[in-house]
């Protein structure tokens, strides 16, 4: 048994299909939702953790993409330049987990790196570009 | 007595003169405190005895402010040119001025940006960054073309350069210092928008504002008593100048009771030299889906004249408001009212309720940072680095009749005789 992580990304047309269950189904796979959102322009994002054998995971993966749906996966990390961060405030209601957030007496933004799902939404957010993604 | 010796018997009279205040300043004796710190300075003696107490009260604010740039005169070259188009890291400068003399925009993209084409662009590079980079001390690759006159024979310039190496370099912004601001929401879209406000989430999914509120410095006096021509500020790190009313100033937006304007109102002109500045106060940033702007760090030292000034910069989150306009129809096609009033006390808890919403509130400008500038700023003034002006004009005020006109659109082609 092995867990990947992944980020899934369904186009406007794929919202309403059952895709990512069809595809659990198919491959035997057990999932556990770690974040699930609507976000810029009507994407749906989805960051799952996949349960099963490594290669029913890879075919599952494959399916997906042939249904249509952008599979990232998680290998990436997103990092915070802090001396960049000017504690604005502007990436907290992007993220889709509470990753970035404020705290509400001192005005800080903290980022959290164990919350972080590396969906990489804040990067071209963040307005003086504090956010980057590494490989 | 005369104020001067109550001054030194810490006996003090109201109202409190500049010079009695710059005394105060020389010797040391001066009480100041941020703007945070008057709320509760007023709150537990009343403004009558906070004036007596407090001498000065400073502000700070730190957020995108899009009229903004810089003015930058390189030296003449051998030959010498006159500029007709000028490229600073590949971001257009304006070089319709003397030979040498160039404006570098904020907002200006670098040329070649994608800009929205795949919506919504990146907007990685432009003036901004130029004007960040210089005052970090980088080189700026210049290339420049001209047409050759007689006087100013050369025709290409392809050359680094550094703040250093200028004359003049000093940042010139046409509408800096907002007093008050909306809040953006997306009421109507059926997708996220990307506005100079940030991304605004689509549903009422977010409530963006962009004001340090009880910091600010307009907001800290409302009526500009303290501010207008001339007046000492603090801008990018360093001592700049109020030079004239901001572009789109609109004092008589209208004001609650306490006079302070319930939407955008006062603006100011701001200028400073750019070889002070510290890239820790101006930070090229950028827009997704809109475009480039320049964070500005901006603060006042307001002198608490009499008790009316100790009442005004007592001001709080909570006696703030700020309109919450529709960025997905409403404030484009300049239609519709705002959904509601929103302090920036209740902005400030992390969510406001809007037609029966919890609707998660993210801000644009940082309110840490304007502290720090307000507190820096509150040093400089203890030790005897910064002195307080009394503006050589005023700037118009609620009662100046002035207010902010849309355009007269007046289409070409149908025009009636006059
Ligand atoms: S948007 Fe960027 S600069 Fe602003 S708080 Fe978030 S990480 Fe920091
Ligand atoms: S990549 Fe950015 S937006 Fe995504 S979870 Fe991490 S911090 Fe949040």
């Amino acid at each position: 048994m092995a867990e990947s992580r992944v980020v899934l990304h369904f186009p406007k047309s794929l919202l309403d299909q059952p895709v990512t269950s069809m595809a659990i189904e198919r491959f035997n796979l057990r999932f556990n939702i770690l974040r699930a959102d609507i976000t810029a322009d009507q994407e749906g994002l989805m960051v799952l953790g996949l349960v099963g054998e490594p290669e029913k995971i890879e075919g599952a993966i494959a399916w997906m993409r042939e249904q249509g749906v952008r599979v990232q996966p998680l290998e990436q990390d997103v990092v915070r330049d802090d001396e960049r961060c000017t504690d604005c405030g502007a990436c907290i209601v992007v993220c889709p987990t509470a990753a970035l957030a404020m705290d509400t007496d001192s005005r800080e933004v903290s980022f959290n790196a164990e919350e972080c799902v590396a969906c990489g939404i804040c990067v071209p957010v963040c307005p003086p570009r504090a956010m980057s993604i590494t490989f | 007595m005369s104020p001067r010796a109550g001054a030194s018997e810490r006996v003090v009279t109201l109202p409190k003169s500049y010079d009695e205040i710059n005394e105060k300043i020389r010797t040391g004796e001066v009480v100041v405190v941020t703007a945070e710190e008057m709320v509760g300075v007023v709150g537990e003696l009343g403004p009558e005895r906070a004036a007596k107490k407090v001498d000065v009260v400073t502000t700070g604010t730190f957020g995108p402010m899009c009229s903004s740039g810089a003015f930058l005169n390189i030296g003449h070259s051998t030959p010498r040119m006159k500029i007709t188009n000028a490229w600073l890291n590949d971001v257009p400068a304006c070089a319709g001025l003397a030979a040498v003399d160039l404006y570098i925009g904020a907002t200006e993209p670098a040329a070649g940006d994608p800009l929205n084409r795949e919506h919504p662009g990146e907007f990685s590079y432009g003036g901004a960054h130029v004007i960040e980079d210089l005052i970090a001390g980088k080189d700026i690759h210049l290339r420049a073309d001209a047409y050759g006159t007689d006087c100013y024979p050369r025709r290409e310039l392809d050359t680094w350069i550094n703040l250093r190496d200028l004359n003049e370099a000093y940042m010139l912004n046409p509408r800096n210092a907002y007093q008050n601001y909306n809040v953006a929401v997306n009421q109507f879209a059926d997708r996220d928008i990307y506005t100079y406000m940030g991304v605004v989430k689509r549903d009422l999914g977010s409530a963006n504002y962009c004001s340090a509120g009880q910091l600010s410095p307009l907001l800290n006096d409302p009526y500009y008593r303290t501010v207008g021509i001339g007046t000492r500020i603090f801008l990018g790190g360093a001592q700049g100048y109020v030079y004239w009313q901001g572009t789109q100033h609109d004092p008589t937006t209208p004001r609650n009771e306490r006079g302070v304007p319930t939407g955008g109102a006062g603006t100011l002109g701001t200028v400073g030299d750019l070889k002070e500045m510290d890239p820790r106060y101006i930070v090229g940033v950028s827009f997704y889906g809109y475009g480039v702007s320049l964070a500005v760090g901006l603060g006042t030292a307001i002198p608490v004249l009499d008790a009316e000034m100790a009442r005004f910069t007592g001001v709080s989150d909570a006696d703030i408001t700020a309109p919450v306009i529709d960025y997905s129809r409403n404030y484009a096609h300049n239609e519709g009212e705002p959904l509601a009033h929103v302090s920036y006390a209740a902005l400030k808890t992390g969510s406001i309720e809007l037609e029966g919403k919890t609707v998660p509130t993210t801000p644009l400008s940082s309110y840490v940072r304007a502290r720090e500038i307000a507190q820096t700023l509150k040093g400089w003034v203890q030790v005897g680095e910064f002195l307080l002006t009394e503006p050589v004009q005023p700037l118009p005020s609620a009662d100046s009749g002035e207010g902010f006109k849309a355009l007269n659109y007046r289409p070409v082609g149908e025009e009636e005789c006059e």
